[in-house]
């Protein structure tokens, strides 16, 4: 089995709300809205962080679901995500991955 | 119920504002006729307190930000601005004449992710268009940056504004943004001036002029719809919000006043002095907009139209009373449906002709 990397798009809006995560695509302005563990994978989707850390150290760290299970469904999710412009998927890290937030600056 | 209506009730129960408007500049590189606006540079925020409040609202999860001006363009920092912004995840609209986008501006909004490029377009006929900017040669600039934005993919909404001048042009107009792949908005809300000088109202068309475009199915859709008449007024609609302003929504100017909406001035707090988040929550201005449900309205709560009139509250300010009717609104309503309002009747029926509408979208 390959490795899997994934980058959350830079072409989305996000934002979360009463605890959930928003999401919309510039590219035709569709919205979506993530659920819990859908969340947690694209907030880590840093683009060289492999799949099955990010579900091995997130995701069963937040949930109760067997490893095996956990990445099954995250397998799925990121490939459900990917066809709708929301991340890309790579076997090889993703070196054009939306940044994280920039820290304040001093006005 | 949409998702889109789910976030803007979720954000209501929270109070957040979930979409702002931030006028970077007043300062244009255009002199519309109708322009409501000061140009002269008055004491801009900088670069660094833009950063910081674009910070402060990504903390109050303000999601829609739309940056317009002035022309937003003529501040050199503009796409700092912009790229910072999208790095805070905010779905970014930006309001431009377009006559400042060349090759390179256009790559580089496409690849910042920016949802919707706004751009104001007058007419097809450069002469009229020319005539409302004052400045020559500013259609073919625009429309020139509006085909390098489309060629680079971005989402274009022409505004087609609408006035005395223009008034035969919408079909070109509208002609003209389907040639482009743009999405035509016909707006025919001109408002008075900030300071509340009302001189460019003159320039609103008449009544007639307003009906036939009510009448048009390219411009409203379904006409027996659009047309209506109202529908009944019962507890629900007395218990409904006024509109979004101050709600979920807010204006803040390129001095860092705050305001319930861009076409709402009553100064309600100045991000210079306070957070952002400590006068969305606390200024007695915000919450006293807030306040006001339809059935508070001194004149509307009686009307026949309350259930499904566009009451502006901001034009309703600017003519006195927050709580009052906005003529302009009246007089639309009534066009639309041939039925008095109360407003007109309670001012004798004198405004009726005029006319002042919303945004119809296409």
């Amino acid at each position: 089995m390959s490795e899997k990397y994934i980058a959350r798009s830079k072409a989305v809006a996000a934002r979360v709300l009463g605890g959930e995560m928003m999401i919309m695509s510039a590219a035709d302005s569709r919205l979506f809205s993530l659920s819990d563990v859908a969340t947690v994978i694209w907030e880590a989707a840093d683009g060289c962080t492999p799949l099955s850390e990010i579900v091995d150290r997130r995701v069963c760290a937040q949930f109760d679901v067997p490893p095996d299970v956990a990445y099954r469904d995250a397998e799925h999710l990121v490939e459900e995500l990917a066809t709708r412009g929301i991340l890309s998927i790579s076997t090889q890290p993703i070196a054009e991955a939306a940044a994280e937030r920039p820290a304040p600056e001093a006005p | 119920m949409s998702l889109m209506q789910e976030l803007v009730g979720r954000a209501l129960e929270l109070g957040v504002p979930l979409s702002a408007h931030l006028d970077i500049t007043y300062r244009c590189n255009e002199r519309c006729e109708h322009c409501y606006l000061d140009h002269e540079d008055h004491g801009e925020m900088s670069t660094a307190e833009i950063k910081d409040l674009l910070h402060q609202l990504a903390d109050a999860r303000v999601f829609f930000l739309t940056l317009s001006g002035g022309e937003a363009l003529m501040r050199r920092d503009c796409f700092d601005i912009i790229e910072y912004a999208r790095s805070l995840m905010f779905n970014v609209k930006l309001k431009t004449n377009a006559v400042l986008i060349r090759e390179k501006e256009a790559a580089r909004l496409r690849a910042m992710g920016v949802e919707q490029v706004q751009v104001s377009v007058y007419s097809h006929r450069p002469e009229v268009h020319d005539a409302i900017t004052k400045i020559p040669g500013s259609l073919n600039r625009t429309l020139a940056g509006i085909r390098l934005l489309r060629s680079h993919g971005m989402r274009v909404n022409i505004a087609n504004v609408l006035m005395r001048s223009n008034r035969a042009d919408t079909t070109g107009v509208q002609a003209l943004a389907k040639d482009l792949g743009a999405h035509y908005t016909l707006d025919p809300t001109i408002t008075p001036m900030m300071d509340g000088n009302t001189s460019v109202l003159r320039l609103r068309v008449d009544g007639s002029d307003v009906s036939s475009y009510f009448h048009d199915p390219t411009l409203v859709g379904d006409v027996e719809s659009f047309c209506a008449p109202p529908v009944p007024v019962n507890e629900d609609v007395l218990e409904g919000l006024p509109c979004s302003a101050g709600h979920t929504s807010c204006y803040i100017s390129p001095y860092g006043d705050v305001y319930p909406c861009v076409q709402f001035p009553i100064t309600c707090g100045n991000v210079r002095r306070e957070k952002f988040i400590d006068i969305w929550r606390d200024s007695p201005r915000l919450n006293e907009v807030r306040s006001i449900r339809l059935k508070h309205l001194t004149t509307c709560s009686s009307c026949t139209h309350a259930g499904s009139c566009t009451r502006c509250p901001g034009l309703a300010y600017m003519e006195g009373n927050m709580r009052g009717p906005s003529s302009a609104d009246c007089e639309k309503s009534f066009v639309r449906t041939g039925i008095v309002t109360a407003g007109m009747m309670a001012k004798e029926g004198r405004s009726a002709g005029k006319s002042g509408l919303v945004q119809i979208e296409l």
